[in-house]
């Protein structure tokens, strides 16, 4: 098992990679993998004794009973049984080897898709953010696919190496010329192999590219399917996946024309090798070296040989897909840049957490520069109080709020929980402390229950279980129905869940597709609720949901404190409304990546013209529009009817 | 209306399948009969090493006179001509194939992928976005596949069966039936093991997309699993389905494995019953040894196919399934249809009328009983409500995003469902709260909604992008962003807030210059000076175009020319804010909470 993540990159040359791969996979199914490769020996073994026993048959019954032998008469019959015996024992090892080959396949593919998915749930989201959705689902699959490919055909193959050797020297037991003709046949395979390989890899390589283009093209238009609609670009669209779908087909074309050239010559091979051990062969036979069925069982040996030496095609046919699919997995296999933990902990009941942050600046890289989307941010949060964070949309709002949630670290600076930066604090300490509800709420395809306790219906509760993700480890309890519904209630989705078929029970689609925008932050918030957070971090998280339903999920979350719950949560809420903003205890005014002020409401529409406008746009707005109409009707205009408003409008505007 | 969802798989058999795909295909039998006589030869070459063997038994080595070294030596170069030739054939097979088939698939992808743009979103929501793209994706690539690695050989393969039956024939008529005695009975059994090898991989591929579906969650909902630390339980449900996919695999495996051994077992025993027969009709004076030796080279050309048919059969099975999985999409009826004699809706002010209109989602209660409405031209028209009062699912008839139950939606006084959608998208465009963002640049994101991209260059765009953000009020925005309108937005506008997300939304629209803009909810993560500065913005510039808003902040509603008031489905209001504020009703509750709310 790859518990941690281990370099999986191949390095060294072409051969060298190809043979890691390979060993690598079978040793990590090491008893199919013996018994597939004994299976495929025994198949080797049997093919080779198929043609002796041909090849036998025709000198101890066929030409002497045609001749007119009596005693070779009699064993007609016992030819036969030999040849069933032998042809028992093929077909014995053939489903052997398929058998152990197909599990073996099957194992390693489940193998490397856990791999991967152990990786995109440890890495950190800065790693998500720059990897498509569309490239790591093809990871997961394609690239799973072609890695693997090649162990279909790897045990069969390694079967016929057995019967190469048992071949050659049945072979060079009978004549060493038949031999030599019959086994000039191999360096010939290889070179074709090596020819086949120089065209096929760069030809593989373009053609996996292309299929993954074509998923992520696939991908964005069907997620933006509502955009492609609503615009009706459509032809756009299509446009442009045609481009993708037809880069695909030519590249397949390329592979496809170099397979149809070398299917062909390495099918001739055994063929040629054939004429040439019957041209060997009657001039063996004309010297008396060799029998007719020692001609018969050189010449029938290459006919039983030519799919089974095909394997090996197979293999070094697959491998450059296999190389380049590996290649895609492994990049995930080892990114790194898993947040690191320390192991500190924090009490998981009494007050709220005491938040601080300490000189925090975020930079990222943005097209070749960096961007600082925070700066110089100091900001302290008492326990159990509510704080508001406001500020223009794009002024770094979610980027400071998810800093809490550990989402990220800052580049510079400190956050601390109870004095403790987050960066000591033990894994999975953070989501035991700290709810985040975000502005987009995902929804996961299972039930209401499971959706707000996102409980591990079989997760180990012992510690230590799991411990490598370091995320699991905050599953402490599982809360009752009752409590379920007691944070439904409070984030006012009860009745919406009650009227759901099953309730709790009720599946959600996909992303919660049967749920509003609405609906679904609320569901959110629930989720956050039922955990009892001592921090509760709300990202606009209520900016689909009804002003009134708003104002009384965050009255309901006060009046938990102000009844002297020992339980009381700080609360850091993102919020654009007046009347939400107007119940924290503190509001922190954001301005372009920087604390513009930090006070009280009342403090800071006084002192902050910024804030003020913010704060008042909308009185403004309304008492502009009374202005306006108040001067219309001062100029003796009549007031607009809506039906022929615009007309009016526009003069207005036209002024 | 369960004829919207999207099948999981056609239900046409094997043959209908495939006469189906090629029928949405027809690329594939493209110059197919040059193939098939290419392929004859090809075949006929994997004769020539039986005929040489018999005749260098029999005229060569047992030669009367005895061996005869220089005649063998004329047999092999001959053969070997011969053999190279067919060996070129093969290859002309091949690339013919690999050209039409291909050319085909690209067609069929292209299709179906357009055909998922066609559907309705009620039919694109019925199945995992995930799914829909292994449709055209890997369905398609299974296809392909066989094609590439068993498709060609089940062609030459069978032509190779007739033509070794041929030359059987020649040698031996009594043998030969004694070789298809053996073969039939194989034949058969496989056929019905087929079945079972069907259903197995049927099982694997609907794993494989649950399995898919499973990860896709891990990956879309990353940030979700890292703020609540479930990583485990989620890595259990991945688990759990990456562990049904590999025993699915496994035990379609032992099937195929035990269905081929049993073809490798009766080819092999068909050797025994050539040699004992053939050396018996020898014996009587039918068969010379050569023959009989022929014979047993001849039945390898025979069993080869026949063992190599069952594995080419299953991966066809697997090929049939991928097939039926895209031409269930590609058949599935459209709901919202563009009416082929439909009317162009020509470009201008334009006016919305809704009569009689009620709704009713699939399988769903009616949202809407009969809403009667009419939305003049030129006017900012806002639709205020309570959650789930059905205010959406206007935005979403008016837009034809889908058609009423009952009712008709009218745009200029001609029904929606007979205007071209072209000519509608075109005139009537919607913004919805979460408006998605490609993966691309805030100001490629914008440049989207232009409606000739390619008009006058990217220069000319990006100076259509730069004015819009400017008439929109969001230049200063624009200019706190790390790269300006060259700021990657990320996967899905992941990098922005909701909140920029929707000014980007809005952008768009607004350079798509539709006669009717129609914006749901679509400000509502956005700051309210900005919202305000918007607002403006398009009061100032969509003079002579009409907006239609749904809006749970009522400052919209009062810069509105006209309110209407849903609840319950039924409109319950309509006026100006003046008029429905004065009327003391359900209005006049709602502004009155608004107010208190922003003071």
């Amino acid at each position: 098992m790859t518990a941690g993540p281990a370099d999986a990159t191949l390095t060294g040359s072409r051969l060298r990679r190809s043979a890691t791969l390979m060993w690598r996979g079978m040793r990590s199914e090491p008893r199919l993998y013996v018994l597939a490769v004994a299976a495929s020996a025994l198949f080797g073994a049997a093919t080779v004794a198929v043609s002796r026993a041909v090849g036998w048959a025709t000198d101890a019954v066929v030409v002497p009973a045609i001749g007119g032998d009596a005693d070779a008469r009699a064993r007609i019959w016992q030819a036969g049984l030999v040849l069933a015996a032998v042809a028992v024992t093929l077909a014995v090892s053939v489903a052997g080897r398929r058998i152990w080959a197909g599990l073996g396949f099957a194992a390693i593919q489940a193998h490397h898709r856990r791999g991967v998915t152990r990786q995109y749930l440890r890495l950190p989201m800065s790693w998500h953010r720059a990897h498509p959705t569309g490239q790591l689902l093809s990871n997961a699959s394609a690239d799973v696919e072609a890695a693997t490919g090649v162990f279909n055909p790897l045990p069969f193959a390694l079967g016929v190496v057995v019967m190469i050797g048992v071949a050659t020297a049945m072979l060079l037991a009978i004549d060493v010329w038949l031999a030599a003709a019959a086994l000039v046949v191999i360096p010939a395979a290889v070179v074709v192999n090596v020819v086949f390989q120089r065209y096929m890899t760069p030809a593989a390589t373009r053609a996996q590219q292309l299929r993954a283009e074509v998923a992520d093209v696939a991908h964005e238009s069907f997620e933006g399917a509502l955009l492609v609609k609503s615009l009706g670009t459509a032809d756009r669209e299509e446009a442009r996946f045609a481009d993708r779908a037809d880069a695909l087909r030519a590249a397949n074309v390329r592979v496809g024309v170099v397979r149809a050239f070398f299917d062909p010559a390495i099918e001739l091979l055994p063929s040629l090798g054939t004429l040439v051990v019957l041209g060997v062969g009657a001039w063996r036979a004309s010297t008396g070296a060799v029998d007719t069925g020692d001609v018969v069982t050189a010449a029938y040996l290459l006919t039983v040989m030519a799919v089974p030496v095909r394997a090996f095609g197979w293999v070094l046919g697959e491998l450059p897909r296999a190389l380049v699919g590996y290649e895609r997995i492994s990049r995930v296999l080892d990114a790194r840049g898993e947040l690191p933990v320390g192991d500190a902990a924090l009490p998981r009941a009494g007050a709220g957490l005491a938040v601080r942050l300490a000189g925090v600046g975020v930079d990222v890289p943005a097209s070749g520069r960096t961007a600082t989307l925070l700066d110089d941010v100091d900001l302290e949060v008492a326990p159990g109080s509510t704080v508001a964070v406001v500020g223009a949309t794009g002024a770094g709002k979610t980027t400071l709020v998810s800093l809490l949630a550990r989402l990220s670290d800052p580049t510079r600076g400190r956050v601390l929980l109870d004095g403790v930066d987050v960066r000591d604090l033990a894994a999975g300490e953070i989501p035991a402390q700290v709810a985040l509800v975000a502005q987009q709420t995902f929804v996961f395809e299972d039930t209401v229950r499971a959706n707000v306790t996102l409980a591990d219906p079989d997760g180990g509760t012992g510690p230590g279980d799991g411990a490598g993700d370091g995320a699991g480890a905050s599953a402490a309890r599982v809360p009752t129905d009752d409590e379920v519904w007691a944070a439904l209630r409070v984030a006012r989705v009860d009745d919406v869940v009650r009227a759901l078929p099953g309730g709790l029970d009720a599946p959600l689609g996909e992303r919660g597709a049967n749920l509003s925008g609405g609906q679904r932050q609320r569901l959110a918030i629930a989720r956050a609720l039922v955990r009892r957070p001592r921090l509760l971090v709300l990202d606009d998280a209520t900016s689909a949901v009804d002003p009134r339903v708003e104002s009384e999920i965050l009255a309901e979350l006060r009046s938990a404190r102000t009844a002297g719950d020992a339980r009381s949560t700080t609360v850091v809420m993102v919020a654009y409304r007046m009347s939400s903003v107007s119940l924290a205890d503190a509001v922190v005014h954001l301005g372009s990546g920087r604390v513009v002020d930090v006070g009280t409401h009342a403090e800071l529409l006084d002192r902050d013209p910024g804030y003020r406008a913010l704060a008042t746009a909308y009185e403004q707005e309304t008492a502009r529009r009374e202005r306006e109409l108040a001067d219309e009707r001062a100029a003796g205009e009549d007031v607009p009817t809506p039906w022929d408003a615009t007309a009016g409008a526009t003069e207005e505007e036209a002024r | 209306m369960s004829e919207s969802r999207i099948a999981a798989a056609s239900s046409l058999g094997v043959v209908a399948t495939l006469r189906r795909g090629v029928q949405i295909s027809p690329q594939i039998t493209d110059g197919l009969w040059l193939t098939l006589a290419f392929a004859v030869v090809a075949a006929g070459g994997r004769v020539v090493v039986p005929v040489a063997v018999q005749r260098t038994i029999d005229d060569g080595i047992l030669a009367s006179q005895g061996p005869d070294a220089g005649r063998v030596a004329l047999f092999t170069v001959l053969a070997a001509g011969a053999i190279v030739v067919a060996g070129l054939c093969s290859a002309m097979v091949n690339v013919r194939m690999f050209r039409s088939t291909e050319a085909g698939l690209a067609a069929l992808r292209v299709r179906a992928f357009r055909h998922v743009h066609d559907l309705s979103t009620l039919s694109q929501g019925t199945e995992r976005r995930g799914a829909l793209v292994s449709r055209v994706t890997s369905d398609v690539d299974t296809i392909s596949l066989f094609v590439q690695s068993g498709g060609i050989m089940l062609l030459v393969s069978s032509l190779q069966v007739l033509v070794a039956t041929a030359l059987m024939a020649v040698y031996s008529w009594q043998l030969t039936i004694v070789v298809w005695l053996c073969f039939v009975p194989l034949f058969l059994v496989l056929r019905r093991a087929q079945r079972h090898v069907n259903a197995a991989y049927t099982t694997v591929r609907a794993r494989i997309g649950a399995m898919l579906g499973a990860i896709s969650e891990a990956v879309v909902g990353a940030e979700t699993v890292r703020a609540y630390g479930v990583a485990r339980r989620t890595r259990r449900r991945v688990d759990a389905s990456i562990e049904a996919t590999r025993s699915s695999q496994a035990r379609a495996q032992v099937l195929v494995a035990s269905v081929f051994s049993g073809g490798v077992l009766v080819a092999n025993l068909v050797l025994a019953v050539v040699v004992v027969v053939g050396t018996l009709l020898g014996v009587g004076g039918g068969l010379t040894a050569g023959q009989v030796v022929a014979f047993l080279f001849l039945v390898q050309l025979f069993t080869g196919p026949v063992q190599m048919a069952t594995e080419i059969l299953n991966e066809l099975q697997n090929a049939v399934a991928g097939w039926r999985r895209v031409l269930a999409v590609v058949e599935t009826p459209l709901d919202v249809v563009d009416a082929p004699d439909g009317v162009v809706s020509p470009r201008g002010p334009a006016a919305v009328s809704l009569r009689g209109v009620r709704y009713a989602y699939p399988d769903g209660p009616e949202v809407l009983h009969g809403i009667d409405l009419d939305l003049p031209a030129r006017t900012k028209v806002a639709v205020v409500g309570r959650t789930g009062s059905g205010k959406t699912t206007i935005a979403k008839l008016v837009t034809r995003l889908m058609d009423p139950t009952e009712g008709r939606v009218l745009l200029d006084g001609v029904d929606l469902r007979d205007v071209r959608l072209e000519s509608l998208r075109r005139r009537v465009v919607l913004v919805p709260q979460e408006g998605f963002l490609l993966d691309a640049t805030v100001g490629e994101n914008v440049a989207y909604g232009l409606r000739e991209p390619a008009a006058g260059g990217a220069a000319d765009a990006a100076e259509q992008v730069a004015a819009a953000v400017d008439a929109l009020g969001l230049a200063d925005w624009v200019a706190d962003l790390p790269a300006g309108l060259d700021t990657p937005v990320g996967q899905r506008g992941e990098a922005l807030s909701a909140g920029e997300r929707q000014l980007v939304a809005i952008a768009r629209a607004y350079i798509a210059e539709p006669d009717l803009l129609v914006l749901d909810e679509a400000t509502s993560a956005v700051d309210p000076a900005t919202e305000v500065r918007i607002a403006r913005a398009l009061d100032s510039l969509t003079s002579g175009r009409s907006t239609l808003t749904i809006a749970h902040r009522l400052s919209t509603a009062e810069a509105s020319d006209l309110v209407v008031v849903v609840d319950d489905g039924h409109v319950a209001e309509v006026g100006t804010h003046t008029e429905l504020v004065a009327a003391g009703g359900v209005y006049a509750r709602m502004h009155a909470s608004w107010v208190a709310q922003t003071r």
